[in-house]
This record gives C-alpha cells, sequence and structure tokens, in this order.
C-alpha cells in the first residue's frame, strides 16, 4: 500500500526508484526520501520500541529532533546502531532493522514494562533491587542493562575512511534555511570569507516547503537564485551535508559532514569532520516544534504539525487520510490547510485558545476546516496506530469526551528556537512570554579570545517568527558578522516578505488543563526516555527541584536527541508543580554536539600504524628484517631482541647477553638523546642543571650525569661530552630527548636569560651504535681510520674520526661493564655504518642485541635505570648515587628541595643489591615484608624491587631494590612478599654483581 | 580551543601548537630558601577565578615561552607578552583594569 | 524517613505517587550549628552523614551555592577502585570502596554500585612492571588486585583489539571488586541520610566571607545571612581557592578542565570498566547503554566546565584504536568538570592555619571513588579535631616536609 500522493513531493525523483530492506522486507521508495518518508509512503508507520517501556514507536518528527525513529543500519563492518530515519537519506541497498524489542518489532516481550508501568515510575529503581545486597549485580543489573541500550552493538571493525579538515573563515554560517542563505548574501557582499552549511542535502528549511512569498515570488525561486549569486561569489563556499556540530571558545568550530551515507559504494571518506576557525559565526539554525502533552501523545501517528507538512510537501506523502490538528498556535492551522488542499480529511482542528480569528484560521475555515476552540485532546485511542482522540473542553479534567476517528495526530506546541550552538560556549538566554520560548540574548554573545561577541543568530533561531522578520533579521546579522569581522558591510538591498499576522499563542503544557493523574501518567514529554508528566511532577514532590535534578532524576531530555522535543515542555511542568516561573527554573546546559556524530569521524585518519606519529630508527628497516621483537619506548619503536627460528624472547635474549658478554654485541642506540649546549655560560648553565660538575669537564673527556627537578627527584641521567670550550653534548634518555630539551629551553627563556647559551637537539641527526664486548676494538681496527687504542682513546673519553670511511665521534663509555664505544654518524650513514659493523665483525661473533639484553646487562653491572630504578619519587641520594652530587656548588636545579625533613631522612629506602637464596628471581616490584601492620590495617614493608633479571652471566636471579637502611645491612636475609601469600627469602648484596672492578670495561 | 598571539613570531597560535606552563612570574626560590618560601615557589598558586597571569610556549611553533594575561571565566586574552620580564608590562594591566573595574590589580 | 522498597513502590504506584515526599528537607539556616560544611557535593554530604554516624554530631548545615550534588559529584565517569600504589592512597580509596559495597543497604537508596571489575591495560613494558608492583603493593594493602595476562583481557572483553599494531595489550593490573555507581544518587543518598539526622542541607546559599576570632573560625556569611558555627569543613573542590582566601589561607592547588563523553546507548557489549593510560582513555557501559569516556586534562587553568576538543580527539583515537567497533558508534554528549589538583597530584584533608577550620579538597581525577572513604575520614578530623590513621598522610605539612604522595608513579595520568 503507498502513501503517496500524485504531483506532490518536491524533493522526489520519481523516475529513480530506489530498494531498500526494513526487517528483512523488501520495500521502494525514491531518490530524494529519508528512510523516514520512505517507510511512511509504505505505511510503516511502527518503527522502534521506546527505551523504558517498550511502548511502540513511530517517526514523530521530520528531522535531527526525531526521538523515536531509530534504527540498526547496513551490516557487518558497516552496521551502525541508533541511526535517526528521519535524517538517512535513502540509497539502493540500504538494510534498516528496527531495535529494542525481542522477538520482533510487532510482538515484543519487553512490552511487559509497559503494562507495569504504573510500578516503574521516575527513579523507582532507586528505591528498589538493594536486596539481597550481591543481588544488584547478579540478577538485577543484568535484567536492566539487556532492557536498556537501544541499538545493538557494533562487531566488526569499520571499514570505512574518516577524515579531518581544517577552515579558517571570517564567517562561518550554519543553517540553510531562508535565514542562513540571507545572511550569507549579507555577509559576502562585504567581501568577506564565507563558509555556509546546510546540515540537510537541501537548501531552504521550512520557509519553501510552507510556501513563503520572498520578493514577490515564491520561496523556492528566490532561493535558487540567491544561491546562485552565492555560488559566483569567490569568497563564499556553501556545503550542504555538513552539520555544526558544535561551537567552541576562541572561534572554534566543529563542523561534522557525512560524505557517503548516502551513497556508501562512493570511494571517498565517509564521514569528516571540519576544524572551523572563524572570526565570527551565524547560527540561523532555526526553530523546533514543540508536541503538545496529552495521554497518548506517543501513539504511533501522532507526530508534529510541521513534520505532517513536511512529509506532505517534500516527500508527497499522506501520514493519515483522516488528520485531526491539535494546536496552541496559528501554525498548526498550516499544516490543516496544506492537508485539505492535498484532498486529505481534516476532521477538526482541536484549537486550546478561545476564539480564534486569525487569517490563517479564517483561511481554514474557509476550506471547510472545522474548527474547536477552546479544546482538547484527552486520550487517543489506538495502540500501535492511532485510531481516534478524544476531546474534551480544555479548561477542564479530561472528562465528558467526544471521540473523533482518525489515523493521524498533527500537534502543534509553538516553536523553540534552536540555541545549542550559541549556547555551547556560554551565550545566555531570555525567556519570550509571547512565543513561550527562550531565545538567544544578543546582549549576552559567547565571548572570544578579545573579549569579543563571537555567535550571532539569525532568522528564526533569533525568536523572528515570520518570513518577512526573518530575513531582515539575517541581513542585519550578516552585516554585524562581517563588520566584526573587519569588512565593512555594503548597503544591499533585503530580499522582503510579508510578516502574516498571527493571534498570540496560549502556552498550554498539559491538555486539558486539569488533567487527572492517570492521563498525566499517560502524557510524555521524553518520548525515547519514556518520561512522562506524571514522573517530573514527582520528582518536584520529592525535591528534585533544580532542573538538573530533576533531569538527572527522571532522565528527561537525556536520550539520544538530547531532549530537542521534551526540554521545553519539561521545564514548564516542573516550573508549574514548583509554582514558579519558567525563567527561574532555568535550562540545563546545551553541551555539544548537536546531534550525535560518528566517534569514526572524530578519530578521524589517525588509526592502525598512524595512529600516532611513529618514529624510527635509520636502522629500523634492518630490526624489522632479522625478526625483531618491537617494543614502543614512547612514540620510537625499539627492538627487544631478535628471537631466531624457534627461540623464545628469554632464549634470544640470553643468547645476546651471553654473545655480548663473550664476543661482540652491537645495539642500535640511535634513539638516545642528543643535546648540543652551546654558549660561553653552557658551563655555568649544566652546573644548574645537574647535580655534579660540569664545568670542569675536560674537552675529550666525557662524565656522566644526574638531572633532578626543582622538587628533588631524579628525572634523568645520561653522559655529557665536553667539546670543546664552549659546547657540550648530553645524552638524555630515549624517552627523555624532547622533555629534556625543553627544560633547557624553559629554564633559558624563563628564568636566565640573560646567560649566553643555546640549545640544539640533534638526536635525530645522528645514528648512534654501540659496540660492545671483548671484540670490540677487534672490528673498529679492522674498519680502520682512527686510533681506538686504550692510550689514544681511554675509557670516558671521546674522539672525532673515521672508520672505515665513516665520519664517526666515538665515545668510550660502558652501560655494560664490557670494551665499548658508542660511535655516533650523520644519520644518513647509519644504516650503511651498521651494515659495515656487521660485515666487518662477522668474524668476531658480531650480534645485535636489543633493548632486554641492554637492561640486563646494566643490571648485571648494577646500573640505575631511569624508569625502573626511578619514579618521580626517587631523589640521587636514595640510589647511592651521592657520589655525582657536587658539594662544592652553591646551587642546582633540585638542591634546597633535597634537604626537606622527608628527603634528608635517614629512613628513606636505600638502593642495594638483591640475591635470592634460592637463586630463583625475584616477581617484579615484589616489596620487602616488615613486621606488623600500620594503622590501616596493611602490611607494613621495608623496601621493593626495582629491577630483577635472570642473569644469563651469573645463571641466577639478580635484582636491585630499595631498602630501609639496605647499605648497612649488607648479607642480612630479608623476606619478599608474593600475590599468593608465599615469601621470598633474598639477600642484601652490593648492586655490582659483575666485574665490581670495572677490569673488562677499561681494557 | 584557544588562540593566543605569539609575542615572537607574531603568529595567532592554536591552543594544539602551545604549551601552557602555570602561573607566571613565580620567583624561584633556590639554595637557602626557607621551607615556605620553597613550597610556595614550587606549589602555592594563586589559581584565581579572573585574571591570571601564566606562562605558554609556542612549542609547536617558533619553540618560544611567553606570557599571557587570561580570564579563567571567560577565557578571554588581555595580551600576551615576554617571558624576560619580571611584571607584566604596565599597559597590559592597564587595559585589564579598564576591562575588569573590579580586578584587585597586578601584585 | 520513608523507607525505600519494591514495596513501598507498588503501593505508591497505585495511588499515583501521592505519597512520596521530599527525599530531604528544605529549611531555613539557623543562626548557630555546631558544624558548618561548605559544599554539598558527594564529600561534603559524606563528611556530615559520618558525623552523625560515626560521631553523634547533627546539628550540622551542609551549604551548597547551587544544587547538591551539582559539582564533579554529577559530572564524573563514576569508576570506583582502590588500586593505587601508595598505603595512603590505597588505605582510602578502599575503604571508601568498600562502604560503596553496602552504601545502598546502609543509606536504603540503591546507589546501583556495581563491582563489574576495573581493568587497567598495559601497552609498554614500563607498564607491565609498574602494574606488577601495584599488584604486589595492593596483596600487603588489602586490596585484592592481580596481573592478568592479554587472552584473559580478551576473554573479559571481547569487543577489545588487544593485538593493534601500535600498543598491543600485554596485560592489564585486574580489580575484581571494582566498578561503578550512579553518581547522582550517591549525593541524593546522603543528603536524604543527613536531612533525616535532622541536619540542615542549604542549597542556592553561597559563603561570601568566613568570620573569624583570635585565630579561631567564629562562622560564615552567606547569601541567606550570617551563620555561625564551632567547626567549619570546606568540600568545594575547584572552589578550595575561594574558601581559601576568605579564610585567610593559600593552598597548593589548582582547577583545570577535565572532559568526559557519552555515546549512544546500545546493548551491553562492555561489562567491566577499562583504563589506557598509555593511550590516554577509560571507558565504561552504563547501565542505560552508553559508553561513558572520559579524557585527560587540560595543562591551564579553567573555571568554565568545558574544555578543548582535541582532548576529545585524542581520548576517542585511543579508544577506536582499542574498541574498533566504536568507530561506527556516536558521541553524544561531551562535558567538562573542573578538577582541583595538587602539587603531588594527591589530596588534601588537613587542618588550616585557622583553627577549627578544616579542609578537604585536592581530589583531581579522583574525587567520586573516594567520597565515602573521604567522608569518613574528614568526619574523624572535624570532630575529634586531629587526623585519624585514615587521613594522617594527608595534611598540608606535607608540603613543607617533602613527603609527598606521588600516584602518577604507576597509574600514568588517569586516575
Amino acid at each position: 500500500m503507498s502513501n503517496r500522493i500524485d504531483g506532490m513531493g518536491r524533493l522526489l525523483n520519481r523516475d529513480t526508484p530506489v530498494s531498500f530492506t526494513f526487517n528483512g522486507k523488501t520495500l521502494s521508495g525514491y531518490q530524494g526520501d529519508t528512510l523516514a518518508s520512505a517507510l511512511l509512503a509504505n505505511d510503516q508507520m511502527l518503527m522502534g520500541r521506546s527505551f523504558k517501556y517498550h511502548r511502540a514507536r513511530g517517526v514523530v518528527a521530520s528531522g535531527a529532533e526525531e526521538p523515536n525513529a531509530l534504527v540498526n543500519m547496513g551490516e557487518g563492518a558497516r552496521f551502525e546502531p541508533n541511526q535517526r530515519v528521519t535524517t538517512t537519506e535513502l540509497f539502493d541497498g540500504l538494510t534498516a532493522k528496527s531495535q529494542n524489542h525481542w522477538p520482533n518489532l510487532n510482538f515484543d516481550v519487553g512490552v511487559i514494562n509497559n503494562y507495569v508501568s504504573k510500578f516503574l515510575p521516575a527513579g523507582f529503581y532507586y528505591k528498589t533491587f538493594m536486596f539481597p545486597r550481591f543481588a544488584w549485580k547478579h540478577v538485577f543489573e543484568p535484567i536492566v542493562r539487556h532492557s536498556a541500550g537501544l541499538g545493538k552493538p557494533p562487531t566488526e571493525a569499520d571499514t570505512d575512511r574518516y577524515e579531518h579538515f581544517y577552515a579558517f573563515v571570517d564567517v562561518l554560517i550554519v543553517g540553510g534555511g531562508i535565514a542562513g542563505v540571507q545572511a550569507a548574501l549579507a555577509a559576502g557582499q562585504s567581501g568577506a570569507k564565507v563558509l555556509l552549511v546546510e546540515q540537510t542535502a537541501h537548501w531552504g528549511g521550512r520557509a519553501v516547503v510552507d510556501g513563503a512569498i520572498i520578493d514577490g515570488k515564491p520561496a523556492e525561486e528566490w532561493l535558487i537564485e540567491t544561491l546562485q549569486t552565492l555560488e559566483n561569489m569567490d569568497n563564499v563556499t556553501i556545503r550542504t551535508r555538513i552539520m555544526g556540530a558544535g561551537v567552541y571558545d576562541h572561534g572554534y568550530a566543529l563542523g561534522y559532514e557525512r560524505i557517503t551515507d548516502h551513497a556508501p559504494e562512493t570511494n571517498a571518506p565517509r564521514h569528516r569532520l571540519w576544524r572551523i576557525r572563524a572570526k565570527q559565526i551565524i547560527t540561523a539554525t532555526g526553530a523546533i516544534e514543540r508536541p503538545l502533552s496529552f495521554a497518548g501523545n506517543d501513539i504511533p501517528g501522532v507526530m508534529l504539525a510541521s513534520a505532517v507538512r513536511d512529509y506532505l510537501v517534500n516527500w508527497g506523502i499522506a501520514v493519515g487520510q483522516r488528520t485531526v490538528v491539535v494546536t496552541n498556535n496559528d501554525d498548526g492551522y498550516r499544516t490543516a490547510i496544506a492537508l485539505k488542499q492535498a484532498g486529505l480529511e481534516v476532521p477538526a482542528v482541536i484549537d486550546v485558545r478561545e476564539q480564534v480569528q486569525s487569517n490563517l484560521a479564517k483561511q481554514a475555515r474557509a476550506l471547510g476546516i472545522e474548527i474547536r476552540e477552546g479544546r482538547a485532546i484527552a486520550s487517543v485511542k489506538g495502540g500501535k496506530r492511532v485510531t481516534g482522540v478524544g476531546v474534551s473542553i480544555m479548561q477542564g479534567t479530561g472528562g465528558a469526551q467526544e471521540e473523533i476517528k482518525c489515523d493521524c495526530v498533527a500537534m502543534s506546541g509553538g516553536w523553540s528556537p534552536v540555541v545549542h550552538l550559541w549556547s555551547h560556549c556560554g551565550g545566555k538566554l531570555n525567556w519570550i512570554e509571547e512565543h513561550a520560548h527562550f531565545a538567544p540574548d544578543p546582549k549576552r554573545p559567547p565571548l572570544g579570545d578579545e573579549g569579543q561577541g563571537f555567535v550571532i543568530t539569525a532568522g528564526i533561531a533569533s525568536g523572528a517568527m515570520e518570513t518577512g522578520t526573518v530575513l531582515q533579521n539575517a541581513d542585519a546579522a550578516g552585516k554585524s558578522a562581517a563588520k566584526a569581522a573587519g569588512f565593512a558591510s555594503k548597503r544591499t538591498r533585503v530580499a522582503k516578505a510579508d510578516d502574516v499576522a498571527t493571534q498570540v499563542m496560549l502556552p498550554a503544557w498539559i491538555l486539558p488543563t486539569n488533567a487527572l493523574p492517570e492521563l498525566r501518567a499517560k502524557m510524555w514529554l521524553d518520548f525515547q526516555n519514556d518520561v512522562k508528566v506524571s514522573d517530573i511532577q514527582l520528582a518536584a514532590r520529592e525535591g528534585y527541584e533544580s532542573v538538573e535534578h530533576t533531569k538527572r532524576y527522571t532522565t528527561l531530555g537525556m536520550a539520544t536527541d538530547q531532549g530537542k522535543l521534551s526540554n521545553i515542555n519539561g521545564l514548564a511542568v516542573l516550573s508549574d508543580a514548583l509554582g514558579q516561573e519558567i525563567p527561574q527554573t532555568g535550562t540545563t546546559t546545551f553541551r555539544p554536539p548537536y546531534t550525535p556524530i560518528s566517534m569514526g569521524a572524530i578519530a578521524g585518519e589517525a588509526r592502525g600504524e598512524i595512529f600516532q606519529p611513529l618514529r624510527q630508527t635509520p636502522i629500523h628497516q634492518w630490526h624489522v628484517g632479522h625478526n625483531a621483537y618491537m617494543e614502543p619506548v614512547g612514540l620510537w619503536h625499539r627492538p627487544y631482541c631478535y628471537p631466531r627460528g624457534e627461540e623464545t624472547h628469554q632464549e634470544a635474549v640470553t643468547r645476546e647477553v651471553n654473545n655480548t658478554r663473550q664476543k661482540l654485541g652491537l645495539l642500535d642506540a640511535s634513539t638516545l638523546g642528543k643535546l648540543i649546549v652551546k654558549g660561553p655560560d653552557a658551563g655555568k648553565f649544566l652546573d644548574m642543571l645537574y647535580t655534579n660538575m660540569m664545568s670542569n669537564l675536560k674537552p675529550g673527556r666525557c662524565r656522566y650525569g644526574l638531572m633532578c627537578s626543582e622538587n628533588g627527584f631524579l628525572v634523568d641521567d645520561g653522559v655529557v661530552a665536553r667539546i670543546d670550550e664552549d659546547t657540550f653534548l648530553c645524552h638524555t634518555t630515549s624517552g627523555g630527548a624532547e622533555r629534556i630539551h625543553g627544560w633547557m629551553e624553559e629554564w633559558l627563556q624563563t628564568e636566565w636569560w640573560d646567560w649566553q647559551v643555546y640549545v640544539a637537539n640533534v638526536t635525530e641527526q645522528f645514528a648512534q651504535v654501540a659496540v660492545v664486548g671483548p671484540n670490540a676494538r677487534k672490528v673498529l681496527e679492522k674498519l680502520g681510520g682512527m686510533d681506538v687504542s686504550k692510550d689514544a682513546l681511554s675509557f670516558m673519553g671521546w674522539a672525532d674520526g673515521i672508520l672505515g670511511g665513516f665520519d664517526v665521534r666515538v665515545y668510550r663509555i660502558s652501560f655494560s661493564g664490557e670494551l665499548s664505544y658508542e660511535i655516533a654518524v650523520p644519520a644518513s650513514q647509519g644504516r650503511a655504518f651498521w651494515d659495515a659493523l656487521h660485515a666487518a665483525g662477522a668474524e668476531f661473533g658480531a650480534m645485535a642485541y636489543g633493548t632486554e639484553a641492554l637492561h640486563i646487562m646494566r643490571a648485571e653491572k648494577g646500573f640505575i635505570m631511569i624508569g625502573d630504578e626511578t619514579d618521580g619519587t626517587i631523589i640521587p641520594q636514595d640510589l647511592g648515587l651521592n657520589w655525582a652530587i657536587s658539594k662544592k656548588k652553591d646551587d642546582f636545579l633540585g638542591k634546597r628541595a633535597q634537604q626537606r625533613s622527608h628527603m634528608a631522612s635517614k629512613d628513606r629506602w636505600q638502593l642495594v643489591g638483591l640475591e635470592t637464596l634460592d637463586g630463583s628471581v625475584l616477581p617484579d616490584g615484589a616489596y620487602a615484608l616488615a613486621e606488623g601492620e600500620n594503622a590501616n590495617g596493611q602490611r607494613n614493608t621495608q623496601g621493593r624491587v626495582t629491577s630483577t633479571y635472570h642473569s644469563p652471566t651469573l645463571f641466577r636471579g639478580i635484582a636491585m631494590g630499595l631498602v630501609l637502611h639496605g647499605p648497612d645491612r649488607m648479607g642480612e636475609v630479608i623476606e619478599f612478599g608474593n600475590i599468593d601469600g608465599t615469601t621470598i627469602s633474598a639477600k642484601i648484596v652490593d648492586p655490582v654483581f659483575y666485574d665490581k672492578e670495572g677490569i673488562k670495561q677499561n681494557v | 580551543m584557544l588562540i593566543f598571539e605569539c609575542p615572537y613570531c607574531g603568529v595567532k597560535a592554536e591552543e594544539t601548537e602551545l604549551h601552557a606552563g602555570g602561573e607566571a612570574h613565580l620567583t624561584r626560590h633556590g639554595a637557602g630558601a626557607s621551607d615556605d618560601d620553597l613550597k610556595s615557589y614550587l606549589f602555592m598558586r594563586k589559581n584565581p577565578k579572573g585574571v591570571h597571569f601564566e606562562r605558554w610556549q609556542h612549542a609547536n611553533g617558533c619553540g618560544k615561552w611567553f606570557h599571557a594575561a587570561r580570564c579563567t571565566m571567560t577565557l578571554e586574552v588581555f595580551g600576551t607578552y615576554s617571558a624576560q620580564t619580571f611584571e607584566p608590562p604596565a599597559e597590559l594591566v592597564k587595559k585589564i583594569k579598564k576591562k575588569r573595574p573590579d580586578w584587585e590589580g597586578w601584585t | 524517613m520513608r523507607r525505600y522498597s519494591a514495596f513501598a513502590v507498588a503501593r505508591e504506584a497505585l495511588r499515583y505517587n501521592k505519597g512520596w515526599g521530599r527525599a530531604w528537607r528544605a529549611p531555613q539556616p539557623k543562626k548557630h550549628y555546631d558544624v558548618v560544611i561548605v559544599g554539598a557535593g558527594g564529600h561534603g554530604l559524606a563528611t556530615a552523614y559520618y558525623l552523625g554516624k560515626n560521631f553523634g554530631i547533627t546539628n550540622v548545615a551542609i551549604l551548597e551555592k547551587g544544587w547538591l550534588g551539582g559539582g564533579n559529584t554529577g559530572r564524573n565517569t563514576t569508576i570506583i577502585r582502590s588500586n593505587y600504589l601508595q598505603d595512603p592512597s590505597a588505605a582510602i580509596y578502599e575503604k571508601a570502596r568498600g562502604l560503596y559495597e553496602t552504601m545502598s543497604q546502609d543509606l536504603n537508596m540503591n546507589v546501583m554500585f556495581s563491582p563489574r571489575g576495573v581493568m587497567m591495560l598495559a601497552q609498554t613494558q614500563h607498564e607491565i612492571r609498574g602494574f606488577q608492583r601495584t599488584a604486589q603493593a595492593n596483596a600487603f594493602q588489602g586490596v585484592k588486585t592481580e596481573f592478568i595476562s592479554a587472552q584473559r583481557v580478551k576473554q573479559l572483553v571481547p569487543i577489545m583489539n588487544v593485538d593493534g599494531p601500535r600498543y598491543p595489550v600485554l596485560g592489564a593490573l585486574w580489580q575484581e571488586r571494582a566498578g561503578t555507581a550512579r553518581h547522582d544518587a550517591v549525593a541524593w543518598a546522603y543528603a536524604r541520610a543527613c536531612s533525616d539526622m535532622g541536619m540542615d542541607i542549604i542549597q542556592k546559599c553561597e559563603v561570601t566571607a568566613v568570620n573569624q576570632s583570635g585565630g579561631q573560625v567564629t562562622g560564615v556569611e552567606t547569601t541567606r545571612g550570617a551563620i555561625s558555627c564551632k567547626k567549619l569543613a570546606i568540600l568545594v573542590a575547584g572552589n578550595s581557592g575561594d574558601l581559601a582566601r576568605m579564610a585567610g589561607f593559600r593552598l597548593p592547588m589548582e582547577s583545570v578542565a577535565l572532559q568526559a563523553l557519552v555515546s549512544e546507548p546500545i546493548k551491553p557489549c562492555l561489562d567491566v570498566v577499562v583504563m589506557a593510560n598509555t593511550v590516554h582513555g577509560y571507558i565504561s557501559q552504563s547501565d542505560k547503554g552508553e559508553f561513558v569516556i572520559g579524557g585527560g586534562t587540560d595543562m591551564y587553568n579553567n573555571y568554565t566546565q568545558r574544555g578543548s576538543f582535541h582532548h576529545i580527539e585524542e581520548t576517542v583515537r585511543a579508544l577506536v584504536e582499542t574498541f574498533p567497533m566504536i568507530s561506527r558508534m556516536k558521541m553524544m554528549r561531551q562535558w567538562g568538570g573542573i578538577v582541583d589538583v595538587t602539587g603531588d597530584r594527591s589530596p588534601i584533608i588537613s587542618k588550616t592555619p585557622l583553627g577549627n577550620c578544616f579542609i578537604n579538597g585536592g581530589w583531581g581525577t579522583g574525587g567520586f571513588k573516594s567520597i565515602p572513604g573521604s567522608g569518613w575520614g574528614m568526619a574523624e578530623l572535624v570532630a575529634k579535631g586531629e587526623h585519624g590513621p585514615l587521613t594522617a598522610e594527608f595534611g598540608l605539612d606535607r608540603f613543607n616536609e617533602g613527603r609527598f604522595i606521588d600516584e602518577s608513579v604507576a597509574a600514568g595520568v588517569a586516575h
């Protein structure tokens, strides 16, 4: 059965039929349809189930405000829940399924909630489900959770693409109705760079539906001409399918573009998030019609009057054959008139006002429509579809009803400007008594970076209710925005239209005025969340008086439509219950986005490999080619180890350690931070940054240094090489390069700005390779080109030179305890140098090793690791590093902080080595137990493990840890706890397990 | 999404280009300071509801630190200025005073 | 107080709920109270409740400049956990978690505490070690946690991608008895219980001055008149600085925006709370079916209750990476709360330089989960004038002594 009316449907292309499925049934519509209009055309009024009571629900609106008709759409990787049918453009092959029901839409077991809805008023769950205690988690909560929720979860990873886009404009205009278009014209003519966006696929908004006359011609004609003018202006960009999603501070706005939602097979990103910076933003976002609150106003077939009109005019649909219009204002008559003129029956207009004499009412009467003044709908007949209404007098309780048969009810409760974008950043509202709505207060706009207002409203979004005023208002908005953005506005002509004289509306928040409780319990305010008039009244009675309390207690306005239809009505009912004026009650806060936007669009292109920037060393590809198991270190990927064949990671690490200790290991140390510090005051500067003295370091020599925060804690360490009198090269940890560079700059720019020092981060300018092991010198000698003998280049020395034809800087430093050279080459030669080392080193047993072998070897040697031995709470004194804290310097960063009582305490835990008695490996992070419990019943502890490894060199577990008075307790055995309740005995030993005398590194 | 004009490179810098550095014009208390002075320097902050003098770094831009006066209630930026100074420029203080007559002033 | 029960709900239903009275009274302020509490958020109300319940002090007013529970109590992501590293933190958060377990019964209002389990993902070797350490510490703090494998993570959260190309999941710190609760209801339940004990909750009453004499607090000036008191407790989170200024002292505290968002509701598919610190994001699914998602804080002082969108982008990006199915869900609403953070990111529960004036604040991102524990400890401090063990380490003196309680050690950014 089709509800299409021949010759109507301005958006339809009847030459292009489109096939789609709903709940498995194949249906057809036309190009230009929305899913909502196509379903209505197929007489599919029942579209979903409500959230709480699982009541049957049909579409109630025609746009973004739709609360009911949400569907599961698509399949597989393109499945998406909660798609609003009113904003879904129809395309061939669309598949939709209704949601929130079981087993099917027509018969939903969950509707049992409806039959007991009397027992499920607002907040009933706060008063029940408390006993027995564990029942909430195990019984009640699962029931609530499964009953709640709307769509099904997607199960597959999304295969669509998303992207971000930047736009910088003078004036952003949101909304492509006649107000937005007129504002764009005014702003564009000033020369300002203008971006005009419209959320739907069509321009014109309401005026074209309602057949307004502009400049003596139909609005549609005016629109086409004006859009053409805008198209021809180089400084103006106009785009459809972009919703203004949010306004943020300092003129930032988000545009949500749905590029391929209506054409999913197109090879393009699905959504595009526009990050717009605008000097001025005009919100020409129109208004939304309010429902009326009468018993049964949620039954499918009860719709906004404007939506009934939209479906008729835009898509040629007769929602019903017999439509009763119920209204409290003149606008409802437009629907009655349009329906009648289309040849449909309108048995009555029920107007809550007495004596309606407006032009529109007269026009309706002239068409033979009966107007029932001072009347209200007291009840709606029907279950899954309206069959009739019971009409009673407005000033009554809802008794003595007269029934009128109908299959559609069109309700009009007046119009509320869409103020969301205005309000996102703090724009304030005024209550306008005449129209019973909140409208933006132009005197209190959201403020920009210079304290200027940066949002202006245009058209009905400002509260201008009639076409002529809308155009005037929009023109003014366009001109003031351009002016505020620095463009002198031209004296251009404003399009003219006549305002229709209207009769003042009657704010009627409940129909009828004194409706009995049983009727109020059936008056829906929030259709999706099932919040009724009686719920708001209950909340008020229970003291949830703040509008935020009421919202949270009843869930009013918290559904996916975010209260676009329910907020004002809810506020009014609450105010009435509290006996106060609506402005006194105030509104809840408007938060972005205007309507829900996809997470995919928010995430943008950054997914998978490029989810975050990836830093790779010049040698990275070699690692990948050699089966390296990579670990993230900051944004770097570093080889953890290089498993061969069937080796486990542990086996690979053991092999790498043994080979390095016995022959020759090669480590890609390129990630190590390298900072050049240069200038006459460089030494003085480093003396402040490091705890030890750097200014007396001799050129050609290296020194290990520690850096502390001003709060005293150890933050980084590394070897400093003095290049010449004015120049130092500071090595930092791999993760620390940017942080420490920033730290240096901060001090130089903000505290010691008169010191003559420059800092440059050259981390990525050099590749660095650690050549480690007994054969290290042999391979370098084989490469040849410089003297790397003990005499020429002693331990903790460095030298520039040539090795195997490469320009190198060789540091004789060791983090493993072996004979070791760290060799820097220009980054571009890093890979070639690495390959040359492998080639030359083959005969000496050269083998790459990864970070885990590095860690084990440093632990065997008792070297601390930033991030292991330190955690932001450790001072150098805790780690036995007093030797690296200068006593001679007056000051260095952190010095004063380390003198505070708690830091100077002798009772701080201190670094020691730990050896389990049974040779096992202590668990990571294990705590050393002490006697008794503290006052909070926690077991007392006296230390903890900071690093723990199996040492392939010593064939046993070794560990470092912090222990109370540790260095004074050498040889003592203490107990470490394990999570399973067992303990492990370990002896306190020197933290240097390997080559205590340093013979191996100093050859 | 704040914007500040970087006083060094003149760019209207996006918040994503910037690194916030907390209250400006703190006096460093190093060696020899009292515990109270040290605590003040390290931790005590004005945290005003209103005009706040603060440090920013144009981290993903020219790299320079600068100072800004900003309202923490409206996020209005009254002005930016060099970080190499011990107090805000007098004309900026005057400008803020004019805009916010109730402001207690720079201390 | 009308007791809440299924029976009462049913009985009232049959008469259109006409019998339900106010959940809490709306009294006029009296001239004097033994204790005035500033701030009717979760912490203030809990403090009042335990003052009455544990110490019999009921001549108490709780002053609120807006509406009760309207600050961070109603703006957080409702996570409750106690898997903290440092002893003092673990003690107070575990106390809180324990009290949450029985809160619905204790207060006769269902706060929907749902011990669904909280996991903190380890996505670097460093995090593995950190969380193993936390699990070790927790074992001796009486906090039951464990370090679980990536396979177990996948079992508990089938929608998670544990093999992402950048930060594969290597394991997680798992606290089975942690979870979520209905945040607003916590404030309402305490308010109702306090009111029932005869305490006065006075909303829309802003403190404008703190009165003192001889170094002792004597009362406050408010927009609803002067109120004298013997003791004053300040629990106003982001507004701590203002109150401290009125009382004549300063705090090591700053206020910044923390943002959160919710998705549209869908049927249940995420049964636990997941926190991912490396990529900065945490997520749970509410009983209504929405994904409740929290992200990072802005680094600048801010009182606007809104933040910068790039944090939302970062958070969502991280979650799309971790939960690929989220890509096709939609963000329904985003908002900001103002969190008060201290120099060591741990709270302050302390005496102040002003006699008989006590402060509790600086909870940063840990406020909601601590409410009952914080109130319990604060009540003891206010009642006795001295710290009990639960709050002993949280005094302001720690900033002089260099004795910090630093949780960033283990937890990264998110709490």
